[in-house]
């Protein structure tokens, strides 16, 4: 088999894998085989399931990808959450637009290009800097992006959009009411919107991977110096990965944002950040695949961990230790090829396995 | 093996105390630098560089360690913002342009400490030195167009075909980084030369070669000149290499231009013995 079949067939598998969970998820969800059917808990997770593996996919096109080590992905989740509330609001309270998928279609498109513009103001002095500096300045942005939206008020009166800053007292319905965040957001996010928005990241991450573009980003991951020396432009290839991970990032902000009726700035804190970035790290950096499973398992984990109310973070945090000592462990690694091999028909030693 | 084959161009000298070969009299000269020079806070790392490079010439530029060489590289690819004098590549001055631009205009090099995309296979590698001659975007490449297709197959076949001028087209899947050492100098080449640069720069091309594998070389060196109708210009401390296959020499020591000339002229230099072996004791 040829890398380009490989390839493909990678990139196949990625797509079947979550086409799959969708169908199945469906059919439990209409309960239609008896049985099978999905608990209330897990119900609700479904929705902020897909928004996190969008951000962990999105995220890893920065991590994994570009090389970057960015600490302020939940700055453009939330960018694109309060941009998303409020476009949707408006729509409602303005236009009585009724029709909620295309509300939601809308207010995630205008959340992306919102996210995006953050991006770009943000990417220009960021991308100057390289390595920790990066990382760190990226952390400050998201927690400025943060502390900002906690001042701005945005009220509807009739079909005007009135913003203020630090003025609580305004005119017309609050739709983002500063602290407090967005408020009487109207609940449109849909299971099946949350799978067209992750099959769109995909598409979107897959192929940029894969094209002229994506792998002059590659390449300046791997060397910086010599991609400029066969002519990459390394500034505006940075910026391309940075930007459309921005920009996927507020998509999934809005489509988390309109699955409840508030959502406060608070939520997307530097935790918010770490928690992708969790999601990437365990995954496997680069790894389109892992980062959907890691994000899917992660979100529902401590969902299922009620049950040890008080020790649940103690137990998540054991769990996440013992899965990062497992998959770096040579000999468990060596185990997990011969299982491999065996499964492909051929017997494999565990020293071969430690090229895995 | 590693008999001496001196070249036997004729050299004439040109306007700026340089010499290029005969036939590249009337073309315009590939690089010319006038004054060159640049200053690390108050040392000067080269000083007053003037030289002028033929067409299709391959010229040498040779020096005891740590005369420079490579600074002069860095000015001439524009890794380095010179501090003093011009480089004009194929006519243009290349003043306040990046690396990247200066790739534009023609130029490419290989590097001393070998730099290539390591996580990606050799076949990526030459792509990415073809990527400024395809043309889709972002957009299309999402999207997938005709376009994308058609330039993307155009792409790979060119990449093969230039890989196989060191007959690496097999290893065209492999990871660039698990590369032996020599397959990886040479993929260098192969991606300087994907850039379709008018004059080629090697940082010590044959470093941890063996004799025959720099026998090799230097019949590779020649036929990439031949076909591609390029000036090169090579750093290297193997003189048997230098003194065969480079028409025009010039030797640096400690920044400065001490000679220039061919092979046998730089041999018979005494300024240059005195570089490299040091001064005879009077008395």
């Amino acid at each position: 088999m040829t890398r380009k079949q490989k390839m493909l067939m990678s990139n196949l598998i990625t797509y079947g894998m979550v086409t799959i969970a969708f169908i199945v998820c469906q059919l439990a969800l209409s309960g239609s085989i008896d049985g099978f059917k999905m608990s209330r808990s897990l119900k609700g997770q479904l929705v902020p399931i897909c928004a996190w593996i969008v951000m962990a996919v999105s995220l890893n096109l920065v991590v994994g990808v570009s090389g970057e080590l960015s600490l302020g992905h939940a700055g453009f989740m939330s960018v694109g959450t309060f941009s998303g509330a409020v476009v949707s609001g408006w729509l409602l309270n303005a236009f009585q637009m009724e029709n909620e998928p295309v509300r939601l279609l809308i207010a995630m498109i205008v959340a992306g290009v919102c996210a995006g513009v953050a991006g770009v103001l943000i990417g220009i002095p960021v991308l100057r800097l390289r390595g920790d500096y990066l990382a760190i300045v990226t952390l400050a942005f998201g927690e400025i992006i943060r502390n900002v939206l906690n001042c701005v008020y945005i009220n509807v009166d009739g079909k005007k959009l009135i913003f203020g800053f630090n003025t609580p007292t305004l005119p017309g319905k609050a739709l983002l009411a500063g602290p407090q965040g967005a408020v009487g957001v109207d609940k449109i996010s849909t299971f099946v919107m949350g799978f067209v928005l992750i099959m769109f990241t995909l598409v979107v991450v897959l192929n940029l991977i894969n094209s002229r573009s994506g792998r002059a980003i590659m390449a300046i991951r791997d060397s910086r110096i010599a991609a400029e020396s066969v002519g990459l432009n390394v500034t505006k290839y940075k910026m391309m990965a940075f930007v459309t991970s921005a920009v996927l990032a507020g998509m999934a902000g809005a489509l988390y944002g309109l699955n409840y009726s508030t959502v406060a700035a608070s939520k997307f804190k530097f935790d918010t950040s770490i928690l992708v970035l969790v999601f990437v790290v365990l995954g496997g950096i680069g790894n389109i695949r892992g980062s959907i499973i890691a994000a899917t398992l992660l979100t529902i984990l401590p969902e299922m961990l009620r049950a040890f109310s008080n020790y649940r973070m103690l137990v998540y945090a054991v769990v996440l230790i013992v899965v990062m000592l497992t998959t770096n462990s040579p000999f468990l690694a060596g185990k997990l090829a011969t299982v491999k091999g065996i499964l492909k028909g051929r017997k494999n030693t565990g020293k071969e396995g430690d090229a895995v | 093996m590693t008999q001496k084959r001196q070249s036997n161009t004729k050299m004439v000298p040109v306007p700026s105390y340089s010499i290029v070969p005969e036939r590249d009299v009337d073309k315009r000269p590939v690089l010319e630098t006038r004054h060159l020079g640049i200053e690390f806070g108050g040392l000067k790392a080269v000083e007053d560089f003037n030289l002028t490079i033929g067409a299709t010439e391959i010229a040498g530029l040779i020096g005891p360690n740590g005369a420079g060489k490579t600074t002069v590289f860095n000015l001439l690819t524009k890794v380095y913002q010179p501090t003093n004098g011009v480089v004009i590549l194929d006519g243009k001055d290349t003043a306040g342009m990046n690396a990247a631009q200066a790739s534009k205009l023609g130029i490419a090099r290989t590097f001393q400490n070998i730099r290539l995309f390591g996580n990606m296979t050799v076949e990526d590698n030459v792509r990415i030195g073809l990527h400024n001659q395809i043309r889709y975007g972002m957009v299309s490449g999402i999207l997938r167009g005709p376009s994308y297709w058609k330039q993307e197959k155009a792409q790979h076949e060119k990449a093969l075909e230039l890989l196989s001028i060191f007959d690496m087209q097999d290893m065209a899947d492999m990871q660039a980084g698990s590369l032996p050492y020599g397959a990886q100098r040479r993929l260098e080449i192969v991606r300087a030369l994907a850039t379709n640069p008018k004059l080629l720069l090697l940082d010590e091309p044959a470093a941890g070669m063996n004799p025959h594998e720099t026998e090799e070389l230097m019949e590779n060196i020649t036929k990439i000149r031949d076909q591609f109708q390029i000036a090169i210009m090579l750093i290297e401390h193997d003189m048997n290499l230098v003194m065969g296959i480079c028409e025009g020499i010039c030797v640096l020591n400690y920044g400065r231009i001490i000679a220039k000339g061919t092979a046998s002229e730089i041999q018979s230099n005494p300024t240059v013995i005195e570089a490299y072996l040091g001064k005879r004791k009077e008395g």
